[in-house]
């Protein structure tokens, strides 16, 4: 018999392998957090002692911790695969931000249509995105292999029926389906697997001392001086951690005294907040997630 | 296990050596809409302390806009994902939840319980190990819970519990109880479902749920947790024969061939001798490999890579298997079905069957029965609907390995595909194969098809003309074989409304018989075509999908497709036949391009515009095309 995270682990090379089989041109999506580690991770694992047969792709905004890049840069030429970087080239012209433009905005210029530029740009038919379901309601719905039409959308209501493991890949010329090989792995499930399995993370994950500044009870790491800060606002150095990675604006941080992987997870069994509640785009309206992925946000 | 802030990180790696052997358990939770199983499973949430602070404060604030539970918290809520179905206040697709105790790790279908989402409760069945049925103590055994407990036979789980909820709105009556249980296991026995498990619960309030409480003293077995926690799910899995259906082909170099994927059932070990189905070659394997190093032996549920000795033609969707009782192949099985799609099943169109990593061309060519979900009835039945479930015989394009469902998920569970729209139209278990495909041996023949076609000077093929009614194709079909026989070629029109005073006479024009006139036209060309004829075939045949089937029956390469393009006003102002007519009178039903619809061919071979053309310049362009392409001289 399998332990949970055995059988979490071969249902996600499971899938993996249905992509790499069926699909015509697969990508892998990159974020560089802790669930893209462990898809990555999984993927090594999946096609070994080949090499992942899809690049990976980053979408940048431009606004991610610069520790990130590092990290993501690192990653890639260890393990020698292919990265493909997107930036919205109209986005950039336009000067979009999270600052002068709100997250809303930026969101969806930065991230959901310079996904959809890159996915049409290089007519990818399938792309893996490390969601999982335990994150966020709408997601507890959404299939693992999820069809999106030609115009990137998700319609909740006309989802395929999946079952067993005999998922349908089948799509017409343009359409895609985004996959999900992280569907049924909990934020816990995550930790415990890179304690196990020694995966390496981007560290502003451990806590460490960073110049901050609290806006709306969220407090927010000073990363570049692109950050415009209010008047008589001082950044202060505080011991803190992340959560989840994203923009750095976006991006509330905890504050934590937790260097380790166990006190990390130590420090996970005992929060009080889930982890999206780091994340401000979730707050824009109730549901929002829902109708982001309409859309076409991952 | 709840940790505390000051716990050690001795504590810490304690526990997360604890978690490392915890097993998963994977369970759905049905009932009818009313009986709780979102608040059953929100209390599940609530009281094993997994809701974060937030999440308590949103479930708060949706509380308080609420729907009546005077103040009690919205349980529901937590787990009612979509937008649309918080408004509506009903559960309408399958929704996964996760949680875990001490002892094991959970995952949650919570399947909706109106009796249109069938399809959906049946995909949350699909990969549980469990299935927690819910009554309403007020109500009793429901034609609802009779429904739910065939589909979770159906889809092979073994291990139900009954929860009879609301417990606390009988006054936690023993009687009831008791009753209700009598109720369900009469039921249960009659169809074959045996080990259910029946416990008394009041989920609003908790009892029995996580703890006993102390409403129901009379109560001496599990609650329900602790039953999740202790059922031994571990099913035999490990000890049946060894599968291994190849899913990818790894060959990251000229030095490596193996085959990665997922063991179905069994064990093996690096050694064992292995059969490769359908082709039935044997061959031996030699390593195991994993990113983490070769294995010694692996077993069901592993996802590995093996390397055989031999270079035997392995390809994805094989199956490898011990050559002591390797599955048996077949391209013929008695199956359940159970309808997914607004569209019906029809008997004869060509779907797509993917199962165990392969999608293989298959037709229902017979639905011997229809179920009645709620009386377990029999029923003779034509086509299956949305939510409607049969028993049907299936034929494959080609042989594969497979199990019945019974004993394997993976190699006896398939989904039906629609070919145009790639929808999953359906799903289904396999029962038996016919075996057909082993026992009916092909009489070999001496002379064939190329020596009665080189006799005739012409390469025998089929031209298939569709239209709509009156749009001149058996005008065109005439003259073209008028000049074919005028050069001394071999030719027969099989034509719509003649065959249907013969052959077909017993076919009417529901979309069903629609199907089934065009699989005998279809055969009868093949004959005709075996026989080195050159076929003209004049059928209105409105459906894409069965002149694929043509095609595929016929042979792509022998099989011409000649589009009579004449729009709708056209044909109807010709009206040879008067038919449009009647049918705008209502006189004649599913008349093509009237009430019933006309597919366009997306790649005809030739399309011929009558419009722009004279029929005899449009037969010209035929017999030109049959001189392009060298079937004739």
């Amino acid at each position: 018999m399998l332990t949970h995270l055995q059988a979490l682990e071969a249902e996600s090379i499971h899938i993996m392998r249905e992509v790499a089989a069926e699909a015509r041109k697969p990508v892998m999506l990159y974020s560089i957090g802790k669930d893209s580690a462990v898809m990555l991770h999984l993927a090594l694992k999946a096609f070994y002692p080949s090499r992942p047969p899809f690049p990976l792709l980053h979408v940048d905004t431009t606004w991610k911790f610069r520790e990130m890049i590092a990290f993501r840069d690192k990653i890639v030429a260890e393990h020698g695969l292919e990265l493909l970087v997107h930036i919205n080239p109209q986005g950039v012209d336009q000067g979009i931000g999270p600052f002068s433009h709100g997250s809303a905005v930026h969101t969806d210029v930065m991230k959901t249509q310079a996904l959809k530029q890159a996915l049409d740009a290089h007519g990818f038919d399938a792309a893996f995105g490390g969601a999982r379901r335990d994150e966020e309601k709408s997601r507890a719905k959404e299939r693992i292999f999820s069809f999106r039409s030609k115009s990137h959308r998700w319609d909740p209501k006309n989802q395929r029926p999946e079952l067993w493991n005999a998922y349908n890949t089948r799509i017409n010329r343009g359409e895609s389906i985004r996959v999900f090989p992280l569907s049924n792995w909990t934020e816990l499930d995550i930790w415990q697997y890179i304690h196990l399995e020694n995966i390496p993370i981007v560290p502003l994950y451990f806590a460490a001392e960073r110049p901050v500044v609290r806006r709306d009870g969220t407090l927010i790491m000073v990363d570049d001086d692109r950050m415009p800060l209010e008047p008589g606002e001082v950044p202060e150095t505080k011991m803190v951690r992340f959560r989840t990675l994203g923009c750095y604006p976006l991006t509330g941080a905890i504050e934590s005294t937790a260097q380790t992987l166990p006190e990390i997870i130590q420090e996970m069994l005992v929060a009080s907040t889930s982890e999206r509640e780091g994340r401000v785009i979730d707050h824009d309206q109730a549901a929002s997630m829902e109708k982001k992925k309409q859309e076409g946000y991952f | 296990m709840r940790l505390h802030a000051d716990i050690t990180s001795a504590e810490v790696l304690d526990y997360l050596k604890a978690q490392e052997d915890k097993t998963l358990l994977r369970f759905l939770t049905c009932g009818s809409v009313d009986d709780g199983k979102s608040t059953l499973i929100g209390r599940l949430l609530y009281d094993s302390k997994l809701l974060f602070e937030d999440q308590l404060a949103a479930l708060n604030a949706a509380s308080a806009t609420g729907n009546g539970n005077d103040g009690e918290l919205d349980l529901a809520s937590l787990v009612d994902g979509l937008q649309a179905e918080r408004e509506q206040g009903i559960t309408i697709d399958v929704a996964y939840r996760y949680f875990a105790t001490e002892k094991r790790k959970f995952i949650v279908a919570d399947t909706p319980g109106h009796e249109q989402y069938t399809r959906n409760m049946a995909t949350g069945a699909s990969t549980a190990d469990l299935a927690v049925i819910l009554i309403d103590a007020r109500k009793g055994v429901l034609t609802q819970t009779r429904r739910h407990s065939y589909i979770v036979h159906l889809l092979g789980i073994r291990h139900v519990v009954l929860a009879v909820n609301k417990m606390d709105l009988v006054d936690y009556a023993e009687v009831r109880f008791n009753e209700i249980v009598a109720d369900y296991q009469a039921f249960a026995s009659e169809i074959g479902l045996d080990g259910v498990v029946a416990i008394p619960v009041a989920a609003l309030k908790g009892d029995n749920v996580i703890s006993p409480g102390e409403a129901m003293p009379w109560y001496r077995g599990p609650c329900l947790l602790e039953h999740l926690e202790q059922v031994d799910v571990a099913k035999t899995a490990e000890d049946a024969p060894f599968r291994f259906p190849v899913q990818w082909v790894n060959r990251p170099n000229l030095d490596f061939r193996g085959y990665s994927g997922t063991i179905s059932s069994g064990r093996i070990r690096s050694g064992d001798e292995v059969m490769v189905l359908p082709s039935a070659k044997t061959s031996r394997v030699t390593r195991i490999v994993t990113y983490d190093g070769d294995l010694e032996e692996a077993s069901a549920g592993q996802a590995v890579t093996l390397e055989l000795t031999d270079q035997v033609d392995i390809s994805r969707g094989d199956v490898i298997a011990t050559t002591e009782t390797p599955p048996e192949a077949t391209d013929q099985f008695a199956a359940h079905v159970i309808w997914m799609h607004d569209e019906p099943l029809l008997p004869e169109r060509s779907y797509l069957l993917k199962m165990a990593n392969q999608t293989v061309p298959a037709v229902v060519t017979e639905l011997k029965h229809t179920v009645n979900v709620n009386t377990m009835e029999q029923l003779a039945g034509k086509t299956l609907e949305l939510n409607e479930i049969g028993f049907c015989n299936l034929a494959l394009d080609r042989a594969v390995a497979y199990e019945p469902y019974g004993e394997s998920r993976d190699l006896g569970g398939f989904v039906l595909i629609d070919r145009i729209t790639n929808q999953t139209v359906g799903a289904g278990m396999i029962s038996f194969g016919l075996r057909r495909a082993t026992n009916l041996v092909w009489q070999e023949l001496h002379v064939d098809k190329i020596a009665r076609s080189s006799m005739n000077k012409q390469r025998p093929c089929v031209l298939w003309f569709t239209g709509l009614s009156g749009s001149g194709k058996s005008t065109i079909a005439n003259l073209v074989e008028r000049r074919l026989h005028a050069l001394t070629h071999r030719t027969y029109i099989l034509d719509g409304d003649n065959v249907r005073h013969g052959l077909n006479k017993d076919l009417g024009f529901t979309d069903a018989d629609r199907v089934e006139n065009i699989r005998r036209v279809a055969e009868v060309s093949t004959l005709m075509v075996d026989a080195g004829l050159i076929v003209l075939v004049s059928f209105i045949s409105p459906f894409r999908n069965e002149r694929r089937m043509a095609r595929e029956m016929v042979g792509d390469e022998e099989f011409l497709e000649i589009f009579v393009d004449t729009p709708l006003d056209v044909c109807e102002a010709r009206d040879p036949k008067g038919l449009y007519e009647k049918a705008r009178a209502g006189d004649i039903k599913n008349f093509t391009g009237i009430d019933s619809p006309y597919e366009e061919p997306e790649r005809a071979d030739l399309t011929v515009d009558t419009t722009a053309l004279s029929p005899d310049a449009a037969a010209e362009f035929v017999v030109a095309m049959l001189k392009d392409r060298r079937l004739i001289e």
